[in-house]
């Protein structure tokens, strides 16, 4: 056991560091916050650190998972920009394009993505269609030089923005096998016969949206993978939606946010931080949030060995599940009146930043499929429990 | 960077969990516990044939001189078994020695204990049931008594009352001591004190864990020479700081192998019982507080694992890091043992069915070396 990084390591993580001294300015007006992130975007592009993993002919880094996780780790410390904006692109829909893809869609696709120039959106969730994904029913058909798509989609985040969308349709519902004749497709968004109407969440944003195909022409060539076997696509892609170390920062980030929180009020007139209660809940949280730091790193040791690592993840995302809604919670609970004051109300502490958590939680808890779903995963693939 | 185990500890874990399935089954591991000594003298034996007794031990006092992360690979299994031994004890009073005793303490103790003659056991609760050093009440007097009789060895002290939950104590040859010193009681002083020594009496007490012995330590007039004093002032109370820390990743490394025997118990007879024509492991109502386990077992483990690593470091992050294994594992552990009765309905309850050991162990593990409350509240320590 060791947490040592090699001299390699060591001297890029002080490039990292060096680079975000030069590049991160201590304070950007609210104004000039666009045109920072769109510089800092460009430079990180250069760097070649957007799509780090990505193999060096396909316009990545070419670099190990150890530096991937120490360059993103840096960066959460710093609170710098993300690497890269087209979040969908660079999480599933890249590494879908460089498994699946053909010569010809990782030219045309790939650096579009890591240059941030537009967003992904990820049509697979259906009216009807939720956790039981492959049940799906938006159904395709092959006209020869291309699909004739007719269906709908739901919950579709970043719709209304994205250029693009990854598409799980149905080309043949003979099988009795489910996941079988699906097929994934890349599809414009601007393509004649789609439609998109954005829904409104509770928070108020409408970020998700409503997708109707109705005739929609798909070239033949926006296939990836076979068709019938886009089953397999979809849960290759979605592997790569691993609960990484670096999303642990998030949650860190978070946890210092709630300290910062407690020192600043009083309960029934006495610091918050005296109360024993508000100590041990706090330091519940903290448990919790290293024991999946841990947890990821003892994960990626198991990467690093060239072990495989899947339904193990379900264990941070659970984790995860839990801090997001109880911590948003909390720091409401704790504030009393004021916690329920959201962006503009006069009486808001922070610009009702935690009124706001404390409903956007499902965006965590039901967005990556449900905490019922991974407990699922777990006692059927790893503990062996027959299927219900 | 690797947080993982080596080959060579793999291949310990291996011979571990092979000695132990093979020599000391649940069969086995009842007879040992309804017997009068409460460990098994030969398999101790055994042990120290292999080396295991020895494994933190420098090789220049004839053990492995290995670390705790080693270590924790034999705890981690010894819990998987409840193989009841006074191991953690033990190594607890090992390391005291090594981070407090003088070379001659080190030479008398070391070498006896890697070569399983001599067994240790750290003595620092008393009734007050206190984690900290002020529930330390026992006094310890200068030994006017003797100077005046012109023994000149003295500076010593004479000990008189009674140390409870002492983990293993009719086991041990020798106990480390706290108490508080007559000429200095606002410090905390640590010592040695020989199971042979005139006015040392033992009681044993019985918990509802039998796997686990503990009892009361009485002194009466017991004489402490000034060479058996291991430490004295903030460096002691550093020490049993030290203790409390290693104590707790020590029953948390069993807690996790214990806690996974459970799971598995649990996990199998669910998969076996058939209800409402299927296997009971097929609703959600007994997959999903089985998913929960492993959720927890595999976070405390990582905590666990940390918490070992940062006993080998100096880098001082083992205070926090055991305090937030435990505080994680002492609840958790003890939902386990709960939940794995409760699905197994009335056959849980039985004294015959084996998956009653497991709560029994949790609900002794949880006070051990300080509850989840007592953790949290050392962790907070740091925020605010
Ligand atoms: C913020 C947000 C963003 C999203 N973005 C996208 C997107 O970009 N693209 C996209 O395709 N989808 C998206 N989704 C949809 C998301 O993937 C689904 O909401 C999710 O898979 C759950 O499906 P559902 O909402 O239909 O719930 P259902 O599947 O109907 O589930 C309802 C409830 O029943 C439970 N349940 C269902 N099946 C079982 C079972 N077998 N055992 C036990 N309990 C069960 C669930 O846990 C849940 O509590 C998004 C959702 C949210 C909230």
């Amino acid at each position: 056991m060791d947490f040592d990084l090699s001299p390699d390591e060591l001297v890029f993580r002080q490039e990292v560091r060096d680079f975000i001294k030069t590049n991160m300015p201590d304070k950007v007006a609210k104004k000039d916050e666009m045109a920072f992130v769109t510089e800092w975007n460009k430079k990180v592009r250069e760097k070649r650190w957007v799509g780090y993993t990505w193999p060096k002919e396909m316009g990545g880094g070419g670099g190990s998972l150890m530096k991937q996780v120490i360059l993103k780790q840096e960066m959460a410390i710093a609170k710098t920009p993300g690497l890269g904006t087209c979040f969908m692109g660079l999480s599933w829909v890249g590494p879908g394009i460089i498994q699946y893809g053909t010569k010809d869609q990782q030219e045309r696709f790939l650096p579009d993505i890591l240059d941030s120039k537009f967003q992904w959106c990820t049509g697979y969730s259906e009216p009807n269609i939720g956790s039981d994904l492959a049940s799906l029913q938006c159904k395709a058909e092959n006209k020869g030089d291309h699909y004739l798509v007719n269906g709908q989609k739901m919950w579709t985040s970043l719709a209304p923005f994205a250029e693009w969308m990854i598409l799980l349709v149905r080309t043949d519902s003979s099988s009795e096998n489910k996941h079988e004749g699906i097929t994934c497709l890349l599809v414009h968004m601007k393509s004649p016969g789609l439609e998109v109407r954005p829904i409104k969440n509770m928070t108020g944003s409408a970020v998700f949206a409503e997708v109707f195909f109705t005739d929609v022409k798909v070239p033949q060539e926006n296939r990836l993978g076979e068709e019938g076997k886009g089953w397999m696509v979809t849960v290759s892609a979605l592997a790569n939606e691993r609960s990484s170390i670096a999303e642990v920062a998030g949650l860190e980030r978070k946890l210092e946010d709630l300290k910062a929180l407690v020192k600043r009020i009083e309960i029934q007139g006495k610091p918050a931080t005296q109360d024993q209660s508000v100590r041990r809940t706090v330091a519940g949280f903290e448990t919790i949030i290293e024991s999946m730091r841990l947890n990821g790193m003892r994960y990626l040791t198991k990467q690093l060995k060239g072990e495989p690592v899947s339904s193990e993840t379900s264990v941070n995302k659970l984790h995860k599940a839990t801090l997001e809604v109880e911590m948003g919670d909390y720091a409401v609970s704790l504030m009393g009146h004021v916690g329920i004051h959201s962006r503009n109300s006069p009486d808001a502490l922070d610009k009702g930043r935690y009124a706001y958590r404390a409903l956007s939680w499902p965006d965590v808890v039901i967005g990556g499929g449900t905490p019922n779903i991974q407990k699922n995963i777990i006692s059927e693939r790893i503990l062996g429990l027959p299927k219900d | 960077m690797n947080f993982g185990f080596t080959e060579e500890q793999e291949l310990l874990r291996e011979q571990v969990r092979r000695f132990l399935d093979n020599k000391c089954p649940l069969t086995e591991v009842r007879k040992i516990a309804e017997s009068k000594a409460g460990f098994s003298q030969d398999l101790w034996n055994e042990m120290a044939e292999l080396g295991w007794l020895g494994i933190t031990v420098p090789e220049n006092y004839g053990g492995l001189g290995m670390g705790w992360v080693d270590l924790i690979v034999v705890l981690e299994e010894s819990g998987r078994s409840l193989f009841p031994s006074p191991i953690i004890s033990h190594n607890l009073a090992i390391d005291a020695l090594l981070s407090a005793g003088t070379e001659q303490q080190k030479e008398t103790w070391l070498p006896a204990m890697a070569s399983g003659q001599k067994r240790g056991c750290i003595a620092i609760n008393e009734k007050t049931n206190w984690h900290t050093p002020e529930g330390i009440r026992l006094q310890g007097l200068q030994e006017r008594g003797l100077q005046e009789k012109g023994k000149q060895r003295s500076n010593g002290y004479s000990l008189t009352g009674e140390k409870h939950f002492v983990s293993d104590v009719d086991a041990a040859d020798f106990y480390i001591v706290a108490f508080r010193a007559d000429d200095k009681p606002e410090d905390i002083t640590l010592a040695i004190v020989d199971s042979s020594a005139s006015g040392v009496k033992t009681i044993m007490t019985e918990t509802f864990d039998k796997t686990k012995r503990e009892g009361i330590l009485s002194l009466s007039d017991v004489v402490v020479p000034k060479d058996q004093i291991l430490s004295e002032g903030p460096a002691a109370t550093e020490t049993l700081s030290r203790l409390l820390e290693l104590g707790a990743v020590a029953v948390t490394a069993e807690a996790v192998g214990a806690a996974e025997t459970a799971l598995n118990i649990t996990t199998e007879y669910a998969k076996e019982r058939i209800q409402f024509g299927a296997p009971i492991g097929r609703y959600q109502g007994v997959k999903h507080p089985l998913a929960d386990m492993y959720v927890d077992i595999e976070s405390f483990k990582s905590l666990a694992y940390y918490a070992a690593w940062a006993a080998d470091e100096v880098d001082g992050s083992l205070s926090r890091s055991a305090s937030i294994a435990k505080a994680y594992a002492s609840d958790a552990f003890v939902r386990i043992g709960t939940d794995s009765i409760q699905l197994h309905g009335a056959i849980g309850y039985t004294d015959e069915y084996d998956i009653q050991l497991f709560i029994k162990r949790s609900k002794w593990m949880r006070p051990a070396f300080g509850d989840t409350h007592f953790h949290q509240d050392r962790i907070a320590a740091l925020s605010f």
